[in-house]
C-alpha cells in the first residue's frame, strides 16, 4: 500500500473523485486560499504518494490523538489518515513492544530526510529525561534521533508547541517544547488543548500539497487557522461592546448568551479557530455551551490565573507582597524617622541665640 | 520572551513588585512626614468660625471664581483630566473586575462606549496640559523632568488602555501586557515623584485649612 | 558681623516640618500659585512665582529629611544650597513677597506658601541675605525700640499734640487698666490721629486704658526679616509691660504685621501663653458697638471702598468687623471685586516698605490695587494697617490717581457722637 497514490487509496475505498473534490475546495478555503487554488490542491494531492509520518507521544494524555480520530462516521479525516503511511503511532497501530520501535527505526533509515515528524506530549529534560522513557529510551533521546532525519515537524498540541499542562508550575519533571530541544528543523506548532481536528488536519494537508511550511505567527502557529483572536471572532462580541455580562453560569445574562468576560473567558488573549469552525463537525463549542474559552492554544494558559478570573485580575493575590511592602516601608519609614529627629534635634542642639551681628556678614 | 510570557508576568509576579513598591514608597514617604512633627500653636485660637482643617480637604477643590479665570487651563484641563482618569480606572468593566479581585469591591458599569469616550476626551486633555506647561513661561520655568516623567507615566496607560481595548497598532496580547506593564511602572515611579500629591494634598489642604481655621478663616 | 551659610542651613533644619515635608511633597508645579501673586500677575515674571521663591528650601528638605534625598547626597548626586543661591533668591524671598497669603488660598493642594517663606526667611536672614532696608529697621527695632528709630520723647511729643486737639488726656502707665493700647511707628509719624481718634472714642465708651511708656511700639521687624530670637525679644518687651501693668487686653493697631506678631506668633515666640488677651483694634471696636458704646451719627456721603490689610482680614480673620463698622459711617460703600479674604495686597507689607531695593517692583506691583480702583471709580479709599496707607498713598500718587486714602479708626472718630470732653 505504500506506493499507492492518495487517489487510488480513495477509490478503493469508494469515495468518488467528486467528494475527493469537495474536500480539497473546503480544504483550500479553510487555508484562506482562493477558490482557482482548490484545482490545484485536488492536483496535488491526488498525485500525493503516501508519504512517511512517524508520530511520537510523549508526555501526553492522548487527548490530541483523540481529537484526531473523533470520527463519528468515515470521515474525511480517517481518509487522510488512510492516505498518509503512519508507521508510527501508540495509540493506533497494531504492533508493540520491541517490534513496535524495530519498525520505527526501519523506517526511519528508509526514508532518511524526507518523513514527517509529529510529536504530541511535552519532553521532559530534568534528571537526563528519566520521568518519561519508552522502551528504556528518553523522550529527549527518541527526539532528538527522530528529528535528525525529519523533514519537518509538526508540534500537535499545547504540551509538544509550548511545554502544556506539564510545564505549569511548579513542572517537576522539567517539560518543555519541542522547540526548546530542536533548533535545526522546520517546526509547526498547532497549539490547543487538544486542537480542533480539522485543523490538524487542515496543516497536514498543507503540508502535503505544497511541500512547504505555512505562513506562522511569532509563536509558529499557522495563521491560516490560529490568526485570529476568539474575541474577534466571537458571535457574543457585541454583547461585550454594550457591556453585557453574564455574572454566573446561571443567571439572567447566562441564559441570554451575554458575553463571558466576567466568567474568566480568556477569548481576547487566544488564537485559534474555534469561533468559527467550531467543534464536533462544526456543532459547537465552548463560548456557545456557555462556558469562557480556557485559553488553550496559548502558552502557559494553566499558569495564567483561574479559568474563572476576568483576564483583567491579578493571576496570584497581591496582599501578601503589599503587606510585606507595607511592613518594609514603615521599618524604612521608621529609621529614617529617627534620623530626621535626629537631624533636628542636632540643628536645635546648635542653635546659637541670634544677634542684630548675625544679620550681616 | 513573547507577548504571553510579558502578560502572564505582567498579571503576576510584576503586579506584586510594582504594588509592593508603591506602597513602600508612599509609607516612608508619611513616615518621612510626620516624622518632622508640628509645634504647638500656643496662641489661642478663634472659635465659632466656618473653617477647619477637614473642610479644606473637599472644599479647595472648589475654585474661587476669580481665580479660576486668572487660571482657566490649569483649572479646566485639570478637571477634566483627574476625573476622566478615574472615572476610566473605577468604571470600566475589566479595571471594576480587577478591583473586586484586590479588595472584594464592585460596582454596576456604565455602558462601555460613555467610559470609552471619557477616555478620549481625558487623553486630550492630558495632551492639552502637556503643551501649555511648555508653552507657559511659569509653568516651564517649574518644570522639572519629574513633571514630564510624571505626565507621561500618567498618559501611557491610558493611551496603552485605549489602544488595547480597541485593538489598535499591535496584537492585543502584546498590547495587553505593555497596559498592565505601563500601569506598573505608574505605580513604582509614583512614590518618588509629585504623584504623591494623590495622598499628601490631604495632609497639605488640612494643615492649610487648620492654620487658616485658628484665625477664623475659612480656606 | 556673624551671618553664616552654616547657621542659615541649620535655622532651616530646625524651621522645617510636617507640614512644608507635606507641601513639597504635593506641589505639582500647577503654576495657579503664579496667578495669585501680585508681584507676577503685574509683572508677568514667571520667576515671581510663589513655589520658586522657595526652591532652595525644597532641595534642603529633600536632601536632609527625604531618603531618597539622602541617599542621593551620601553618592554626591545633590545640589548643595550655597551663599550664591541664596543670595540670588533673596529678591525673590524679600522683595517679591508680602507674606499676603493670595497663593496660601489658591495652592489646589493646599500648600501654604506663606508659611514656607517666613520659615525660609529665617534662614537668608541669618545667613546675611535679609536686603539691606529691613537689616537696618531690624536693627532699629532691637537697639532703639522702633523700626523708624522713635523713642519716647517722639511720642510724648505726638501725645501732647492730640490731648490739645482732643481736650482728652492719654493715659500711660496705668496699672490695672482693662486695656493697653500699641502704636505703629507709622502712625506715631505720620498717622499721629489714630491716638486722638482712640482717646476719643474710649471715652465715649467708658474703656479704662493706657499706653506704656516702656512698650508702646507694636511693628515687630524681627517677624518681616525673618528671625524668631530677635522677633521673640521684641514680642516679649510688649508683654513684660503688659504683665507689669497687668492689663487683661492688648490691642493691636492698625498695623497688620504687628497683629500676626503679636497675635499669632508670639506666644509660640516666646514659648508660652501670655497672661492676657490681644485684640485687634478693629475687633475691640466692633465689641463696642455690638454693646452699643460706639454711638455715631452722621454718614460719609461719598463712595468710598474698604482695602483689606492682608495680615488683619486674611491671615488675621479681622474680615466682618470694618465692614459692621463702615455701615455706621458710610452711605455709599462699595466692595473692590476681589474683596475680604480675597482682597489684594498694597504691595508693601512684610516688610518690603522698608526695602528699597524693591521699590520699582512695588510700584509695579501696586497696579493691581490701581486696577481694582479703576474698577470701582471711586475717591475714597478707607483702610485699617499704617503700612497700607502709606504704601498706597505712594503709590496712588506715582500713578497720579485721585483717591484720598483714610484710616478706618480715624473715621469713626470723627463720626463719634459729641459727649462732653474731660477738661
Amino acid at each position: 500500500m505504500r506506493d499507492e497514490t492518495l487517489l487510488d487509496t480513495l477509490k478503493r475505498r469508494g469515495i468518488s473523485r467528486r467528494g475527493f473534490l469537495k474536500f480539497c475546495a473546503t480544504t483550500a478555503s479553510m487555508l484562506a486560499l482562493p477558490p482557482s487554488m482548490a484545482a490545484a490542491v485536488a492536483e496535488a494531492m491526488g498525485k500525493v504518494r503516501r508519504p512517511v509520518v512517524i508520530w511520537l507521544s510523549f508526555q501526553e494524555c492522548t487527548g490530541c490523538t483523540e481529537s484526531l480520530t473523533r470520527a463519528h462516521s468515515p470521515s474525511v479525516e480517517s481518509l487522510i489518515f488512510d492516505a498518509i503511511s503512519l508507521d508510527y503511532h501508540h495509540t493506533l497501530q497494531a504492533a508493540s513492544g520491541h517490534a513496535a520501535e524495530e519498525a520505527r527505526e526501519h523506517s526511519m533509515k528508509a526514508d532518511w530526510g524526507n518523513y514527517l515528524l509529529i510529536v504530541d506530549g511535552s519532553i521532559p529534560i530534568r534528571d537526563d529525561g528519566v520521568y518519561s522513557t519508552i522502551a528504556g529510551i528518553s523522550n529527549l533521546q527518541m527526539l532528538k534521533d527522530a528529528a535528525a532525519g525529519a523533514a519537518a515537524i509538526v508540534s500537535v498540541g499545547t504540551c509538544a508547541a509550548y511545554g502544556g499542562l506539564p510545564h505549569a508550575n511548579p513542572n517537576p519533571t522539567g517539560a518543555v517544547a519541542v522547540t526548546e530541544i530542536i533548533k535545526d528543523k522546520p517546526i509547526i506548532n498547532v497549539p490547543g488543548c487538544p486542537p480542533i481536528p480539522a485543523v490538524i488536519t487542515g496543516v497536514l494537508a498543507h503540508y502535503l500539497t505544497f511541500g512547504a511550511i505555512p505562513d506562522l505567527d511569532d509563536l509558529g502557529r499557522p495563521k491560516a487557522f490560529f490568526g485570529e483572536s476568539i474575541h474577534d471572532r466571537c458571535y457574543r462580541r457585541p454583547f461585550y461592546d454594550q457591556g453585557k455580562f453574564a455574572k454566573t453560569f446561571d443567571d439572567e445574562g447566562a441564559r441570554n448568551g451575554w458575553c463571558l468576560f466576567e466568567l474568566g473567558c480568556k477569548g481576547p488573549t487566544t488564537h485559534n479557530a474555534c469561533a468559527t469552525t467550531k467543534w464536533n463537525g462544526g456543532t459547537s463549542w465552548p463560548v456557545q455551551s456557555g462556558h469562557g474559552c480556557l485559553g488553550c492554544s496559548e502558552p502557559d494558559f494553566w499558569d495564567g490565573g483561574s479559568f474563572y478570573k476576568a483576564l483583567s485580575t491579578p493571576i496570584s493575590p497581591v496582599t501578601g507582597a503589599a503587606a510585606a511592602a507595607v511592613a518594609i516601608g514603615a521599618a524604612a519609614g521608621v529609621a529614617i524617622g529617627l534620623a530626621n529627629r535626629q537631624t533636628k534635634a542636632a540643628a536645635k542642639a546648635a542653635h546659637q541665640k541670634a544677634t542684630i551681628a548675625d544679620l550681616e556678614k | 520572551m513573547n507577548a504571553m510570557d510579558l502578560l502572564l508576568w505582567s498579571r503576576g509576579p510584576g503586579l506584586g513588585i510594582a504594588v509592593g513598591i508603591f506602597l513602600f514608597g508612599m509609607v516612608l514617604r508619611l513616615f518621612e512626614i510626620y516624622s518632622l512633627g508640628r509645634k504647638r500653636d500656643l496662641a489661642p485660637a478663634r472659635t465659632g468660625g466656618e473653617g477647619s482643617g477637614w473642610r479644606t480637604m473637599f472644599s479647595r477643590s472648589v475654585p474661587d471664581r476669580a481665580q479660576f479665570k486668572r487660571s482657566p487651563v490649569v483649572f479646566t484641563t485639570g478637571y477634566i483630566f483627574h476625573l476622566g482618569f478615574f472615572i476610566v480606572l473605577l468604571f470600566l468593566l475589566p479595571h471594576i473586575e480587577l478591583i473586586e479581585a484586590v479588595i472584594g469591591l464592585s460596582w454596576a458599569p456604565p455602558p462601555p462606549p460613555i467610559v470609552d469616550l471619557v477616555a478620549v476626551i481625558t487623553l486630550i486633555a492630558l495632551i492639552v496640559t502637556l503643551i501649555y506647561r511648555i508653552m507657559d513661561p511659569v509653568r516651564r520655568m517649574l518644570s522639572t523632568f519629574g513633571d514630564y516623567l510624571a505626565w507621561g507615566v500618567t498618559f501611557l496607560p491610558l493611551l496603552t488602555g485605549y489602544m488595547a481595548y480597541h485593538h489598535l497598532l499591535l496584537d492585543y496580547t502584546l498590547m495587553l501586557a505593555l497596559h498592565i506593564l505601563s500601569v506598573e511602572l505608574l505605580l513604582v515611579v509614583f512614590p518618588f515623584t509629585k504623584l504623591t500629591h494623590m495622598v499628601t494634598l490631604f495632609i497639605s489642604r488640612w494643615y492649610n485649612g487648620e492654620w487658616f481655621a485658628r484665625k477664623g478663616v475659612a480656606s | 558681623m556673624t551671618a553664616s551659610l552654616q547657621k542659615g542651613i541649620n535655622a532651616l533644619r530646625e524651621v522645617l516640618d510636617a507640614p512644608i515635608a507635606s507641601y513639597f511633597s504635593s506641589c505639582v508645579r500647577c503654576g495657579m500659585c503664579a496667578e495669585a501673586c501680585l508681584f507676577y500677575t503685574e509683572t508677568k515674571d514667571p520667576k515671581y512665582t510663589p513655589i520658586h521663591k522657595v526652591e532652595p528650601l525644597r532641595r534642603l528638605w529633600e536632601q536632609e529629611y527625604t531618603l531618597t534625598g539622602r541617599v542621593k547626597k551620601m553618592f554626591g548626586l545633590s545640589k548643595p544650597v550655597t551663599d550664591e543661591e541664596l543670595e540670588e533668591w533673596s529678591p525673590l524671598v524679600y522683595d517679591s513677597c508680602t507674606q499676603c497669603g493670595r497663593c496660601s488660598m489658591v495652592c489646589p493642594v493646599g500648600n501654604d506658601i506663606t508659611y514656607m517663606i517666613r520659615k525660609m526667611r529665617e534662614g537668608m536672614a541669618i545667613s546675611g541675605h535679609a536686603p539691606e532696608g529691613v537689616i537696618g529697621a531690624t536693627k532699629r527695632t532691637i537697639e532703639l525700640g522702633s523700626p523708624m528709630g522713635i523713642k519716647l520723647p517722639a511720642l510724648q511729643t505726638q501725645i501732647g499734640k492730640q490731648e490739645a486737639e482732643t481736650g482728652l488726656t492719654i493715659p500711660i502707665d496705668v496699672e490695672g487698666a482693662d486695656y493697653m493700647a500699641l502704636l505703629s511707628s507709622m502712625e506715631i509719624i505720620n498717622f499721629p490721629e489714630y491716638l486722638g481718634a482712640l482717646a476719643k472714642i474710649f471715652h465715649n465708651a467708658g474703656v479704662s486704658w493706657t499706653l506704656s511708656s516702656e512698650a508702646f511700639e507694636a511693628t515687630n521687624s524681627g517677624i518681616q526679616i525673618g528671625v524668631a530670637d530677635l522677633a521673640s525679644d521684641i514680642v516679649m518687651r510688649i508683654v513684660t509691660a503688659a504683665e507689669k501693668l497687668k492689663v487683661k487686653s492688648v490691642i493691636s493697631p492698625e498695623c497688620g504685621h504687628a497683629f500676626t506678631a503679636l497675635r499669632w506668633e508670639g506666644p509660640n515666640l516666646i514659648g508660652r501663653p501670655y497672661g492676657f488677651t490681644v485684640v485687634h483694634i478693629l475687633e475691640l471696636l466692633d465689641e463696642l458697638r455690638s454693646a452699643g458704646k460706639l454711638k455715631t451719627t452722621g454718614k460719609e456721603s461719598e463712595a468710598l471702598t474698604f482695602h483689606d490689610p492682608c495680615q488683619i482680614a486674611r491671615r488675621g480673620g479681622v474680615v466682618e468687623q470694618p465692614r459692621r463698622l463702615l455701615g455706621d459711617v458710610a452711605e455709599d460703600f462699595r466692595e473692590m471685586s476681589d474683596t475680604g479674604v480675597w482682597n489684594w495686597c498694597c504691595g508693601g507689607g512684610g516688610g518690603v516698605s522698608a526695602n528699597d531695593r524693591a521699590e520699582h517692583l512695588r510700584l509695579t506691583a501696586f497696579k493691581r490695587k490701581k486696577a481694582q480702583l479703576d474698577a470701582l471709580g471711586v475717591e475714597t479709599m478707607v483702610t485699617a494697617c499704617a503700612n497700607c496707607r502709606i504704601v498706597l498713598e505712594e503709590g496712588l500718587e506715582h500713578y497720579n490717581m485721585n483717591v484720598k486714602v483714610v484710616g478706618l479708626t480715624e473715621l469713626v472718630a470723627e463720626h463719634l457722637v459729641e459727649q462732653e470732653s474731660g477738661k
